[in-house]
């Protein structure tokens, strides 16, 4: 166990270091760059924009830039956002929490009917709700989020006004009951493509485990078939959806780009638009090295998950 | 106004200056000369209530001083104040000066050297330390500060002596005589001695976050991503508040700015508006007022006057004749949008109403082509001395109303034998050094001329200011006439507005008969608020529409 963490940690930091390099490459080899917003102010002239650009010491070397930012990650210092001025840890505190709500409830929701309809569309295979859950996933991944969003924006805020059009709260009202009331549309809509995508791994799932030995031993022994399904078929089912909750985990806090726009969710999705919008380079650079952190630790606990609740694997 | 009389017995000084608005009596003091009409309203008698505004982008600078863009703006306004305001006319008025200094009330010297100004002795911060003079030396030294990183400079730079004569009092020196720093002042937010001088680092400073002003609306509190809640200055010492709460809600894409206007989540549309594609049925929406307002851009062909293709006049001025303006304008901009001849505002002091207006002729267009020797080739496309009529025109792709503009030109050009092509490339570059530098043939550009409603425009039409000649400057087109740069040199220096007038419209019309750029129209914004939202006046001498919220109010 010991040596393989070890592995994973030498992996996960020459990981760390291409992912920062190519970032930082791509985001600075960018036309525009973070002065491109004021090109087109009347008030300001060139002299500001080149004294700007010094300030920000966007005038050195790339490679400079880089190591300067890379050497005070290393120290913990993630650098300030050129907009605000906020530490980029702080500006990712600030939007974190947002996108947690919204993504933890769809992905719970998502998991739960997502697991469900995986499960009843395989043991109940070629069924009428088999066929239309199939048709309903592939509805759900091929159509994009943002009109689904839209589409329910104009449903059950505009025409029926049952729900608000966006926003994570009315301001001025921070109870429960009124953040529930924002969360409904979006997690739903959200759920809708990670719904599809989970039944239809489960069903996938199940149905490899109804075929195997064991399966029919259980039943060969006389056990109900609810029985069957739920302690040996599930069980083993489940397995390879650690996995795919592992790659899933990084999204629950990095957020949906579309979803919160059409929202107006304020959020992390948002801010990585945002930020990339303005060549807000301290802020992109950080959200893609948490990112990447989320997605090395998410795949580490899965490995680890499923090494704890599987006998057959050993890590090392 | 009687009601409140019989429920307070004594009255503070802003009281009395309250009811003196609105009792008609405004002519005495300066509280309404902002324009408002004082008399159809009835503004609560403590602040009460709330206002929603929505913006397409979120305000994240604070300290007004630093780089900022239009929303931060809104922000601004609501929480500071400057010596000066612009009103809707185009007209200085005082705000923490007591006067706006001119030649004739000896503010500014003969030379236009030596500045003075007089500042309120009743104006205090939010944290209730007083405003002084100090106040205005610091802010305008910070600004110049090699180590803080400034927003606009212009007019600063020239700055000299700043001198502290008393709390209300105080001189400076000019390099030289620059009248549009008075303009520039409008929007040179004070920021407070007291509280900046003790940071190391003023770029990160903690009132960076949590900003203090002067005025009508104190800071409460920002959701990152969200918006950012102020609360009414009790002790503010202009007219208003009249609203409890001021909150600035960052919609991040225009259709659900709009689709928030129509459910009601927002009660007034700021930056950057309602969309033109939107305004016919706004304009239906029970419970809203919607409205057009004169915008201080003007979308025009910018030509890169250096392409040989450009250089003659008649070239430009048959472009000019082959643009069927009023047909792009009701078919791709849905008629909301104003034809206009000039770069100047059609809200500004300064705006010459009496220039030729473009006529739409392609038989002219072909005349004065014909006339100056561009003669078609076999393939159709006129050449003069080995120069072919042919061109490139570029603009921000994806802006869909730019493209079927540049789609319908080239066809009435096509008729006169020009031939454009379409060469569209992404914000970012398009209006980098391609625009900057001018590498660009043609383009197409919306462009605000003047810089806080002051009609100097030598940054956009000197020769000085041409980047490609290594000059400063954002004459992009490269356009050169030395009659205008001495009109323009002797309006920078001169602070007598009729004089200025006279001044700014002769360059217009030089401008108009020179035709550096095709104008196509003036912008206009759809503005849009609730019914029952008073106070509410638009001004294109400011970028956003919640300049002077400290007047808004809800009837009762």
């Amino acid at each position: 166990m010991r040596g393989f963490l070890l592995n994973r940690l030498s992996q996960s930091l020459i990981l760390l270091l291409i992912v920062s390099v190519i970032g930082f490459l791509v985001l600075n080899l960018l036309p525009g760059g973070p002065l491109a917003q004021f090109g087109l102010d009347p008030g300001m002239t060139q002299d500001d924009l080149d004294r700007l650009k010094e300030q920000l010491g966007l005038n050195r070397p790339l490679l400079m830039q880089y190591l300067d930012w890379a050497w005070r990650l290393l120290q913990g210092d993630w650098g300030h956002s050129f907009r605000d001025g906020a530490p980029v840890l702080a500006v990712i505190g600030r939007h974190v929490l947002a996108t947690l709500l919204l993504m933890g409830t769809s992905t719970a929701i998502a998991i739960a009917i997502g697991t469900w309809i995986g499960i009843r569309g395989a043991t109940h295979r070629y069924s009428l709700f088999d066929h239309l859950a199939t048709v309903g996933a592939m509805v759900a991944l091929s159509i994009p989020t943002f009109w689904f969003g839209l589409v329910g924006i104009y449903i059950f805020s505009l025409q029926l006004g049952w729900l608000p059009a966006g926003n994570m709260y009315t301001i001025g009202d921070g109870s429960v009951l009124n953040y529930l009331h924002h969360l409904i549309l979006p997690s739903v809509v959200l759920s809708l493509v990670h719904v599809a995508i989970w039944s239809r791994y489960m069903r996938t799932a199940t149905l490899d485990a109804i075929s195997q030995d064991f399966v029919k031993t259980a039943r060969a022994k006389g056990l109900s078939e609810r029985r069957v399904i739920m302690k040996h078929v599930v069980g083993n089912a489940l397995l390879p959806m650690i996995t795919l909750a592992g790659v899933q985990l990084p999204s629950i806090l990095t957020g949906a780009l579309v979803t919160e726009t059409v929202f107006t969710w304020p959020g992390m999705g948002r801010l990585f638009l945002d930020s990339l919008g303005y060549s807000d380079y301290p802020v992109v650079m950080g959200l893609l090295m948490f990112s990447a952190i989320l997605v090395i630790l998410g795949n580490l606990i899965a490995d680890i998950a499923v090494a704890i609740v599987d006998p057959r694997i050993r890590l090392g | 106004m009687t009601e409140r009389s019989n429920s307070k017995s004594n009255y503070s000084r802003r009281d009395a200056l309250r009811l003196m608005a609105i009792g008609g009596a405004a002519g005495l003091i300066a509280p309404n000369l902002l324009g408002r009409p004082a008399f159809a309203q009835n503004p609560p008698a403590s602040p009460t209530g709330r206002i929603v505004v929505g913006l397409s982008q979120e305000p994240t600078v604070f300290n007004p001083l630093m780089p900022h863009i239009e929303v931060d703006d809104a922000v601004h306004f609501s929480l500071f104040d400057a010596l000066f305001r612009m009103d809707p006319k185009g007209v200085l008025q005082p705000n923490l000066a007591v006067e706006v200094p001119s030649q004739d009330n000896g503010g500014i010297s003969e030379d236009g050297l030596a500045w003075r100004i007089r500042l309120r002795d009743d104006v205090r911060w939010h944290d209730g330390e007083p405003f002084t003079a100090a106040d205005v030396k610091f802010t305008l030294e910070l600004i110049t500060n090699p180590e803080f990183r400034a927003w606009r400079t212009a007019g600063h730079s020239l700055v000299r002596d700043i001198k502290v004569v008393s709390p209300t009092e105080l001189t400076w020196r000019m390099e030289e005589a620059f009248a549009p720093y008075l303009s520039f002042l409008a929007e040179t937010f004070m920021v407070p001695k007291h509280i900046l001088e003790k940071e190391a680092d003023p770029n990160a400073a903690a009132f960076n976050q949590a900003p203090v002003g002067t005025g009508a609306f104190k800071w409460a509190q920002r959701v990152a991503g969200d918006h950012i809640e102020l609360v009414a200055n009790a002790d503010y010492v202009g007219e208003g508040p009249y609203l409890e709460r001021l909150v600035f809600k960052y919609i991040p894409d225009m259709t659900v700015l709009y689709t928030q206007f129509k459910s009601g989540d927002i009660d007034l549309v700021d930056q950057a508006f309602i969309t033109a594609d939107h305004y016919a049925e706004a304009s239906k929406l029970p419970d809203r007022v919607v409205m057009l307002e004169r915008g201080a851009s003007v979308e025009s062909i910018y030509l890169n006057l250096e392409k040989p293709q450009f250089k003659d006049p008649a070239v430009r001025q048959a472009l000019y004749a082959a643009m069927d303006r009023k047909a792009i304008l009701e078919a791709i901009y849905y008629g909301v949008h104003t034809p206009t001849e000039t770069f100047m505002p059609q809200n500004s002091y300064y705006y010459n109403p009496n220039l030729p207006a473009q006529e739409f002729n392609i038989e002219r267009a072909r005349q004065i082509l014909d006339e100056a020797g561009w003669v078609p080739e076999a393939d159709g496309i006129r050449v003069k001395d080995g120069v072919r009529l042919s061109f490139a025109n570029s603009t921000t792709s994806g802006n869909h109303l730019r493209e079927q503009t540049q789609q319908f030109l080239q066809q009435t050009f096509a008729e006169i034998g020009v031939e454009m092509t379409i060469s569209n490339l992404p914000a970012a570059v398009m209006w980098g050094d391609f625009w900057l530098k001018s590498q660009f043939e043609s383009a197409i550009s919306g462009v605000t001329n003047v810089i806080a409603g002051d009609p100097d425009v030598s940054n956009r039409l000197h020769t000085k200011a041409i980047v490609a000649k290594g000059g400063k400057g954002s004459n992009t087109g490269q356009y050169s006439n030395p009659e205008v740069d001495a009109l323009l040199e002797k309006g920078a220096r001169t602070f007598d507005r009729e004089q200025r007038r006279a001044i700014y419209l002769r360059v217009q019309e030089i401008v108009r008969q020179d035709l550096p750029f095709l104008p196509l129209f003036a912008y206009t914004n759809v503005f849009g608020h609730k019914e029952g939202l008073e106070g509410f006046e638009a001004n294109s001498n400011t970028r956003v529409a919640s300049w002077h919220a400290a007047v808004w109010h809800w009837k009762d």
